[in-house]
C-alpha cells in the first residue's frame, strides 16, 4: 500500500516537474490549477473538516493579492505614484529587485493574513452553521468594496504588479511562476497531509460532528478553530500572492476579493471531489478546472450560465463528492471493514 | 466633527426622510426574506436578484410605452410563477437538508439570473421614469422626489395586505400551520408541498413589487442583486423570524444608516458599510449570547 501510494507521488511530482516543458502552451492554466489545487485544500480544512463552511477566505486570498504587489513595489519605488498612474512605467524593477521584492512580499503575504484570521477569528468562528456562512459572505464582499475606494493601492482603475524583467528567455515568466505556484502546492499538501495525520485532525471532526459534546470533552474548541482558520488563511495568502504577479493587473473586485468567482469555485471544488476527504479537493480542482477552461473556450459568454447550473447540479445530486462516491462503492479500500451479511440486508432493505 | 451633513440640519433631515423611505423598500423584501426562512428553513441568495428581475418587468412595461406603475401589479404576478418554477426545480430538493446546501444552490441560482439578466437586457445601469415630479419642502431645501413617497405608500398597503392575507385565507393559515411544525401540518391534511411552493412563489412576488418600485425610483442592473439580499439578511437577523413590527423598522434603520454613510464616508463605501454592518451586528449578537454560553441558532 504504501509503496503504492510512493508511486503516485513520485508519478505526480515528476509529471509537475516535466508539464511546462512538455506543455509549454499550457503553462499558465497549469499555474492557475495549482493556485485552484491551494484554495480548494485549505476550503477543505474549514469546510470539510471543521464543518465550518466558509465563504470568505477570498478575504485571505485577495489581502495576500494585494499585500505582495504593495511589497514588491513599495520595497523600492512609492507606492502612490506607482498606482496613480504609469507608475510602472517610470519605475522599472532590476531582476535583483523583482525577485528579493517578490519574495519578500509572499512571505508578508502569508503571514499578515494568518495574524488577521487569527485576529478576527475569536468574534467570526463563535457564530456557527449558516450565520457563519453569511457573515463570511459579507466580510469577503466588503473587503473588496472598501479595497475598491483605498486610493493608494489603485482603488476602482486597479493596480497593476511589477512586469517580469527583461532576462533573455521568453519563456521564463512562465515556468518562474509555474514553479512558484507548484512548489507552494507541494508544500501546502504536504503541510495538510501532516496535519491531517495528527490529533489536530480529529478535532476537528470532533468540532465537525458535534461541538457542544467536542467543549463536553474539555476540548477548547475555540483555540483549535482559530489555528484552523489561521491555516488556511496562510495558504490562501501565499496563493493569492502569486496569483497577482502571475495575472499582472489586481482589481478590488474582479481578481482580489473576488467573491462571485474564486470563492465560489473553491467551494464548488472541494464539494465536487468530496468534503473531508485529502485527495478529494485535489481530484475535485483538477476536474472543475478542465471543466471550466473548456467551457470558458468553447462557449464564451455562457460561462456564468454554465456555472450556475453546475453549482444546483453539484449540490443537490452530488454532496457527498467524487470522494464519497467512491467510498459508497469501494468502502474496503477506504480501509472501512464491511460485514457482507449486513450489507446484503441493506441492499435489500433499498 | 466637520461634516457637511452635521452642520446643516436640512441635509439631515433629508438623510433621515430619504433613509426611511428607501428602509420601506428592504423592510419590504426582508419580509419576503422571513417569510421563507421561516416556513421553509432555507435562505435564498437569490432574491436579490428576484428583487432585479422584477424591476426589469417594470421597466420593459415602460419601455414599451405602458406607465411603470403598472409594473407594481403585473411585475407580481410573473414572479409568482417565476418563483413557482425555480420552487419545483431547485429548492424542493434543498428544503429538508443542511441550511448551507440551500445556501450555496441559491448561490447558483443567482449566478445564473445574473449572467441571464445580463444577456437578456444588457449590462447598463436602467431607470424606469415615472414622471412623477418632486415635492419640495422647508423653503425647497428639503427634496422628496414623489416616486420614493409613492413607493413607500405602496410598500406598506402590500404589506398590511400580506399579514392580513395570512391571518384570514385560508393558505395564509396552512403556511402558518406549516411554519410551526412540518409534520403536524401534513397530518392533519394540509399538502405541505404546495404550501412551499406557494410560500416561495409569494416571496418572489413580494421581490416582484419591490423591484418594480425599485425600478422607478432608484436604478437597476443586472448584478446589483447580491446587496439586497444581505439587506435583507441583515433585518432579518437583527428583527427576528415573525416579527413583523420589528422587520419594519430595522428595515427604516437600516435605510437611515445607508443614507448617512452615504453622506459622512462617501458613496463608493455605500454597499461596503452595509456588508461590514452586517458582520458587527452577527460579531454583536455572538458575544451577546456567549455570555449565556449560548449560539445564534
Amino acid at each position: 500500500m504504501i509503496k503504492n501510494n510512493l508511486i503516485i507521488y513520485l508519478a505526480i511530482l515528476i509529471f509537475g516537474l516535466a508539464a511546462p516543458f512538455v506543455f509549454p502552451a499550457f503553462k499558465v492554466q497549469l499555474s492557475i490549477l495549482c493556485i485552484l489545487i491551494i484554495l480548494a485544500i485549505t476550503w477543505n480544512v474549514q469546510g470539510g473538516e471543521m464543518g465550518y463552511n466558509t465563504f470568505g477566505n477570498i478575504l485571505f486570498y485577495g489581502l495576500g493579492m494585494y499585500l505582495c504587489a504593495s511589497v514588491q513595489v513599495g520595497m523600492f519605488f512609492p507606492l502612490g505614484e506607482w498606482t496613480e498612474g504609469g507608475g510602472e512605467k517610470t519605475f522599472v524593477h532590476t531582476p535583483a529587485q523583482f525577485f528579493q521584492g517578490f519574495a519578500f512580499g509572499l512571505a508578508v503575504a502569508a503571514i499578515v493574513p494568518a495574524i488577521v484570521a487569527g485576529l478576527i477569528g475569536y468574534s467570526i468562528l463563535g457564530l456557527r452553521g449558516h450565520y457563519f456562512a453569511i457573515c463570511t459572505l459579507g466580510l469577503g464582499v466588503a473587503a473588496g468594496e472598501i479595497s475598491g475606494g483605498i486610493e493608494i493601492i489603485g482603488a476602482g482603475q486597479g493596480f497593476t504588479t511589477p512586469p517580469f524583467p527583461n532576462v533573455d528567455r521568453l519563456e521564463a515568466r512562465g515556468e518562474f511562476f509555474y514553479f512558484c505556484s507548484f512548489i507552494v502546492l507541494i508544500f501546502t499538501f504536504l503541510a495538510v497531509k501532516a496535519i491531517y495525520s495528527t490529533r489536530f485532525k480529529l478535532v476537528l471532526n470532533a468540532i465537525r460532528d458535534n461541538e457542544d459534546k467536542a467543549e463536553a470533552m474539555g476540548i477548547q474548541t475555540m483555540k483549535y478553530k482559530i489555528i484552523g482558520w489561521m491555516i488556511s488563511a496562510f495558504f490562501c495568502g501565499l496563493a493569492g500572492g502569486i496569483m497577482g504577479g502571475l495575472v499582472g493587473y489586481i482589481d478590488s473586485t474582479d481578481v482580489a476579493f473576488d467573491g462571485r468567482e474564486m470563492g465560489v469555485f473553491m467551494v464548488l471544488m472541494a464539494i465536487l471531489g468530496g468534503k473531508g476527504t485529502l485527495w478529494g479537493p485535489v481530484i475535485g480542482a483538477t476536474l472543475f478546472h478542465i471543466f471550466k477552461e473548456g467551457f470558458w473556450t468553447f462557449f464564451l459568454g455562457w460561462q456564468y450560465v454554465a456555472l450556475g447550473v453546475l453549482i444546483v447540479v453539484i449540490v443537490i445530486y452530488f454532496p457527498e463528492g467524487i470522494m464519497g462516491w467512491l467510498r459508497e462503492k469501494y468502502p474496503e479500500r477506504f480501509g472501512e471493514v464491511v460485514d457482507e451479511a449486513d450489507r446484503k440486508a441493506q441492499v435489500q432493505l433499498k | 466633527m466637520d461634516f457637511l451633513i452635521f452642520q446643516v440640519p436640512m441635509l439631515t433631515l433629508q438623510a433621515v426622510l430619504d433613509g426611511l423611505l428607501l428602509g420601506i423598500l428592504f423592510a419590504l423584501i426582508a419580509y419576503g426574506m422571513a417569510l421563507q426562512w421561516g416556513v421553509m428553513n432555507i435562505i435564498n441568495i437569490a432574491q436579490g436578484d428576484l428583487v432585479i428581475l422584477g424591476g426589469y418587468i417594470a421597466y420593459f412595461m415602460y419601455l414599451y410605452g405602458i406607465h411603470p406603475a403598472w409594473g407594481v401589479i403585473v411585475s407580481p404576478i410573473i414572479m409568482y410563477f417565476v418563483g413557482v418554477v425555480i420552487y419545483k426545480l431547485v429548492i424542493n430538493k434543498v428544503v429538508d437538508r443542511d441550511l448551507f446546501i440551500s445556501i450555496l444552490a441559491t448561490f447558483g441560482i443567482s449566478i445564473l439570473f445574473m449572467q441571464l439578466m445580463n444577456f437578456a437586457f444588457g449590462a447598463d445601469v436602467v431607470l424606469a421614469n415615472s414622471g412623477y415630479g418632486t415635492t419640495m419642502l422647508f423653503d425647497n431645501s428639503v427634496t422628496l422626489p414623489n416616486s420614493k413617497i409613492f413607493s413607500a405608500f405602496i410598500s406598506i398597503v402590500f404589506a398590511i395586505g400580506l399579514v392580513v392575507y395570512m391571518k384570514k385565507s385560508k393558505l395564509g393559515r396552512a403556511i402558518r400551520a406549516t411554519a410551526q411544525n412540518a409534520r403536524a401540518a401534513k397530518i392533519l391534511g394540509v399538502d405541505t408541498e404546495k404550501v412551499y411552493a406557494a410560500t416561495f412563489g409569494i416571496n418572489a412576488a413580494l421581490c416582484g413589487v419591490a423591484g418594480a418600485l425599485i425600478s422607478i425610483t432608484f436604478t437597476i442592473h443586472p448584478y446589483m442583486g447580491l446587496p439586497y439580499t444581505i439587506r435583507s439578511f441583515m433585518i432579518v437577523i437583527v428583527a427576528g423570524l415573525g416579527n413583523l413590527p420589528g422587520v419594519a423598522m430595522s428595515g427604516m434603520g437600516l435605510g437611515v444608516f445607508e443614507e448617512f454613510a452615504d453622506y459622512i464616508l462617501g458613496t463608493e463605501f455605500r454597499i461596503g458599510s452595509v456588508f461590514l454592518l452586517l458582520v458587527l451586528i452577527l460579531v454583536y449578537r455572538r458575544f451577546k449570547l456567549s455570555r449565556k454560553r449560548e449560539y445564534l441558532k
